[in-house]
């Protein structure tokens, strides 16, 4: 997978004492926690958002099973056929928030033309915190909860959002890491949404939509 | 470092955060936000109290409406800790978790959680 390859440049876990003056009654201890620098190297792992790949550089996407908020399992296999919006996300990601919309209406607008969204929230508090968001914010989409498991055999995903979009034949075509642009997304949909799923032009296929709270 | 029994003993944890980066403050403004914070399991000793410094306001591309509570760039974190006057002498290492979720303009990363430990000499 194409992708920003993000890392911490520098994390000192144990404190070492720096030359603070001591003004305190006892001993004033300065500790250098940790420094932070979280880096993006661009290095050969670039991103390419502005459209879809090639079908010839397309590899298939790795398939999952996760639960959605009534405990069904949902596999990524299921969806064969049709184009996948996977979005992992989470309810304290605010670019995130951003784009929840969006893709409520590519939702609304091309599900019955073989499309849908599923999205992978990675909150450590699971349904606790995700199903009443979904259900404020009238979320039409699948939900499931993610974990680090999927973030890995998808790359390693670690910032949020990260948005893959999937051709008809469960290949990944686009990679967006961070806020994109609407458009984006728009175009990359619609160019998948040409092909013909195999055997059927819609792409239709029988994939339960259990949704936590739509409007 | 050395601690005297019946005294007080001050820790300043120093942050520093890359450009562009920023993390929740330890009081965000919505509930769904991760607030930096800063634990401690400080026996033998004891937590006086936790100062964070001010934090300040900044709005984001993702969040044009909403400005955010946040730390940037260089900070302390300030620790007090009481040495009990009934407290056994020697060494004891304090160990804190300082616990921060970041962002930066279009991305937000996973929480993470960084351990601390001061070596103290109780005398």
């Amino acid at each position: 997978m194409e992708a920003c390859n993000l890392q911490f440049l520098d994390s000192r876990l144990f404190a070492s004492i720096r030359g603070y003056n001591c003004v305190m009654r006892g001993l004033c201890v300065s500790v250098v926690l940790a420094v932070l620098s979280i880096g993006c190297s661009s290095g050969s792992r670039t991103v390419k958002t502005a459209s879809v790949k090639a079908n010839k550089d397309r590899k298939v996407a790795p398939d999952f099973a996760l639960q959605d908020v009534n405990g069904h399992t949902v596999k990524l296999s299921d969806y064969r056929g049709k184009v996948v919006l996977l979005d992992f996300w989470a309810t304290w990601c605010g670019p995130c928030k951003i784009e929840i919309p969006w893709f409520q209406e590519f939702e609304r607008q091309n599900k019955d033309r073989g499309f849908a969204v599923i999205g992978v929230a990675m909150d450590d508090e699971g349904w606790d915190v995700v199903k009443p968001f979904a259900q404020e914010r009238g979320i039409n989409y699948r939900l499931v909860v993610g974990n680090d498991s999927i973030a890995q055999q998808f790359g390693g995903v670690d910032a949020l959002p990260t948005t893959f979009l999937i051709d008809r034949e469960g290949k990944i075509a686009s990679v967006h890491i961070g806020l994109s642009g609407k458009r984006d997304f728009e175009d990359g949909i619609q160019e998948l949404l040409q092909t013909p799923g195999a055997g059927n032009a819609s792409g239709n296929s029988s994939v339960p939509a259990v949704l936590v709270g739509a409007k | 470092m050395a601690g005297k029994r019946g005294t007080e003993l001050t820790a300043k944890l120093a942050v520093s955060l890359g450009e562009g980066y920023h993390v929740n403050s330890n009081t965000p403004h919505e509930a769904y936000l991760i607030p930096l914070k800063l634990t401690w399991t400080p026996a033998p000793l004891e937590v006086a109290s936790v100062t964070f410094p001010k934090p300040h306001d900044e709005k984001y591309q993702f969040s044009p409406d909403q400005a955010l509570s946040v730390f940037t760039g260089n900070f302390e974190i300030v620790t007090k800790f009481k040495v009990p006057a009934d407290t056994t002498s020697g060494p004891a290492i304090i160990a804190g978790k300082l616990r921060y979720q970041a962002c930066n303009n279009t991305m937000c990363f996973p929480p993470k959680t960084v351990e601390v430990k001061l070596p103290v000499e109780i005398q």
